[in-house]
């Protein structure tokens, strides 16, 4: 579930177990900001730790959902479902805290 | 069913519930065979009280001892940090690592760089867990601090929730496991009350300093389904680990011996009715300063060696080194049974550290160097960490287990010079099987040692007291003279000796003359004797020869009147020659 962009200014990471409502109104929550704030720039990649659960110790995951933004550095975090927008582009970095 | 169950096996209740050995030595012991298995334990403490450590000890003997592949996963430190504080253990966790026995999960949580909004759980948590856990086939698991989500994450709600949720995860895995959580202030053994959700097992770790001295302590708090030893438990961290001590057994029921073995001096074991002490029984011997108390016990070690038996010898007050130089001085030659490995010293002084580390370290040597004898030299020092009472009882937890192995201890103590405190050396006077006394003896301008057994349980002893040298040829005991001035002693016991033996010479010198005089005295007495013989003979002849006479004289009265009366009759003189005769 990659979606291709030729600039991915920024390169986001969402850690899901399994489809759970929390997680699909993640991705929801996240694509739309992206849509609106990101377009064109971002690249997101879903990974399932049902299916592939060695990946959680590189990032360091513990909770779920968590939304990492692995470019640009510094890594940033951010666990929950997303619902508060705000936060979130405050957390991406994309808009000033 | 349970209480079916408490019926059948009464007496080994303690199987009642399975449990997973620690292999932490002694923690197996009060726990009656370990943590429960497959049920999450808390291990609850101050920081720096040897949580992190004890937990780890647990999965690496886990892992090496009993094939038990284990989980470390730590909230606090990284997996390199860890085997770095380990290694000086001997634990190598990159090689267990590598064997697939053991597995660091190090879980990062830097909140700079988390932001929390809106629902979530920690769900990746149990991904991550259940999959280290899945890959190595992990029967053991220890989680080092989970208190630091609380420290990390706002969302208090959510995480206790959780953690509600991780505890009953872990036994349904079957799992069994160690949660570490720091103890807060108050009543509460743990910040975030981890006691709530961990109800099986309780420990609680303990790190107090008392005049100075540190002592690491250990109690079980709770353990459901299980007997468990209630007491505080000092622990010692040392080069090998973890070491808790059980502290008394209460029984008294400890197997006797009957054997015995020589002090080293052969005229003590005179003493203690020929044959010297009981195996297994603890001697006390105390006295004055400088009465030779280092000396005697040296002479028994010297003679547990000899008969090729193992002795350590804890010495308290002066270095390996001195005691073996001084006891070559009184032809004691201890360094040789050092490199046969016989004899091991042991010297620490008492400030070292708390008495019961005293303990732990005594009990820790003993179990792995199994001594035959050992020797405390002296017990008094350990007044200095410890009040009497303290002393008292490690000493008496000391017998208690050295009786239980069938060790022969020999304490020495130091007395005070005078007579009340004869009874009441460190209170351990009642506890001890022999008690051998060595005192000065001030006499005559001279100080000299006497000895005497105070008490010997089991056996005739004697009551005497015995003059106590000590020379270059080694320790000896003389009887003293007992005069009519008292107990002689030193030089003033040779001078008697001398005068004794001068008076015997002239007595015996007096017998010869008065035995000469004697028969003198028979020779003219039987001279005597046979004169009076001879007189007596000349005597008796003289009587035989009036009797012969006499007879004479009637033969021929007689014959004379019958011939008369023939010649009156008118019969003829037929015997003139008889008639001539007989005038």
């Amino acid at each position: 579930m990659i979606e291709e962009n030729e600039l991915k200014a920024y390169e986001l990471r969402l850690y899901i177990a399994g489809k759970t409502a929390r997680s699909v109104t993640a991705l929801a929550n996240l694509k739309k900001y992206c849509e609106e704030h990101l377009k064109g720039q971002y690249r997101i990649e879903v990974i399932d730790l049902l299916v592939q659960p060695q990946l959680a110790e590189g990032d360091q995951i513990f909770a779920i959902p968590t939304l990492v933004r692995k470019f640009p550095e510094p890594i940033r975090k951010i666990i929950g479902d997303l619902s508060n927008e705000e936060k979130v582009l405050v957390g991406l970095n994309i808009i000033p805290a | 069913m349970t209480k079916d169950q408490k019926k059948d096996k009464s007496k080994l209740h303690y199987l009642q519930l399975p449990k997973t050995r620690t292999g932490i030595s002694g923690l197996d012991e009060i726990t009656e065979g370990g943590l429960p298995k497959g049920r999450p334990t808390l291990v609850c403490g101050e920081a720096g009280c040897g949580k992190t450590l004890m937990s780890l000890e647990f999965i690496v003997r886990g892992a090496v001892e009993f094939n038990e592949p284990g989980v470390f996963m730590a909230f606090e430190e990284k997996s390199q940090e860890l085997a770095m504080n380990v290694a000086s253990l001997g634990f190598n966790l990159d090689k267990l690592q590598q064997e697939k026995k053991l597995r660091i999960d190090y879980v990062h949580i830097d909140r700079t760089e988390i932001e929390e909004t809106g629902e979530y759980n920690l769900e990746g948590l149990f991904i991550r867990l259940g999959h280290a856990i899945d890959t190595i086939k992990a029967k053991r698991v220890v989680l080092d601090t989970l208190e630091n989500l609380f420290a990390e994450l706002t969302n208090q709600a959510i995480l206790r929730a959780e953690l509600r949720r991780l505890f009953q995860w872990l036994k349904d895995k079957g799992v069994t496991a160690i949660i570490t959580g720091e103890r807060g202030d108050g009543p509460a053994l743990t910040r975030q009350g981890l006691e709530e959700y961990v109800s099986d097992c309780v420990i609680l770790l303990d790190h107090r300093v008392e005049n100075q001295i540190s002592t690491r302590r250990l109690r079980i708090i709770k353990y459901r389904g299980s007997v468990h030893g209630t007491n505080e438990y000092p622990f010692l961290i040392d080069e090998e680990g973890i070491s808790v001590l059980p502290i008394t057994s209460l029984k008294l029921e400890k197997e006797v011996s009957s054997g015995r073995i020589s002090s080293g001096i052969p005229a003590l074991d005179n003493m203690l009715d020929g044959k010297g002490f009981f195996i297994g029984s603890s001697i006390l011997v105390s006295g004055t300063a400088g009465t030779g108390k280092t000396s005697i016990a040296a002479y028994f070690a010297n003679e547990a060696c000899k008969r090729n038996e193992k002795c350590i010898y804890f010495a308290f007050e002066e270095s390996p080194k001195q005691i073996i130089r001084n006891m070559s001085s009184i032809n004691v030659d201890l360094q040789k049974h050092i490199d046969q490995g016989l004899l091991k010293f042991h010297a620490s002084r008492p400030t070292l550290y708390g008495l019961e580390m005293h303990l732990v370290m005594i009990y820790k040597l003993i179990k792995t160097f199994k001594p035959q004898v050992v020797i405390l030299d002296p017990i008094t020092n350990l007044i200095t960490v410890g009040s009497v009472s303290d002393v008292k009882a490690m000493l008496i937890r000391l017998i208690d287990f050295l009786q239980e192995e069938q060790i022969t201890v020999m304490f020495t103590a130091l007395t005070l010079n005078n007579i009340v405190n004869e009874q009441t050396d460190e209170g351990v006077s009642s506890l001890v099987d022999a008690w051998i006394l060595v005192r000065d003896i001030e006499f005559n301008g001279e100080r000299n040692r006497g000895m005497y057994i105070m008490k010997s349980r089991g056996m005739k002893h004697s009551n005497q007291v015995r003059e106590f040298v000590i020379t270059d040829k080694g320790l000896d005991l003389v009887e003293v003279y007992l005069g009519p001035e008292g107990v002689l002693t030193g030089s003033a016991r040779e001078a008697q000796k001398l005068q004794e033996k001068t008076g015997e010479v002239l007595r015996e010198f007096a017998v010869n003359s008065k035995d000469r005089e004697i028969i003198r005295k028979r020779n003219v007495l039987e001279a005597e004797i046979s004169n009076l013989k001879m007189e007596f003979e000349s005597i008796e002849e003289e009587l035989n020869k009036i009797h012969q006479q006499e007879e004479l004289v009637k033969q021929v009265t007689n014959k004379t009147r019958e011939e008369i009366t023939n010649m009156r009759r008118g019969e003829t003189p037929a015997k003139n020659i008889k008639n001539d005769r007989g005038k």
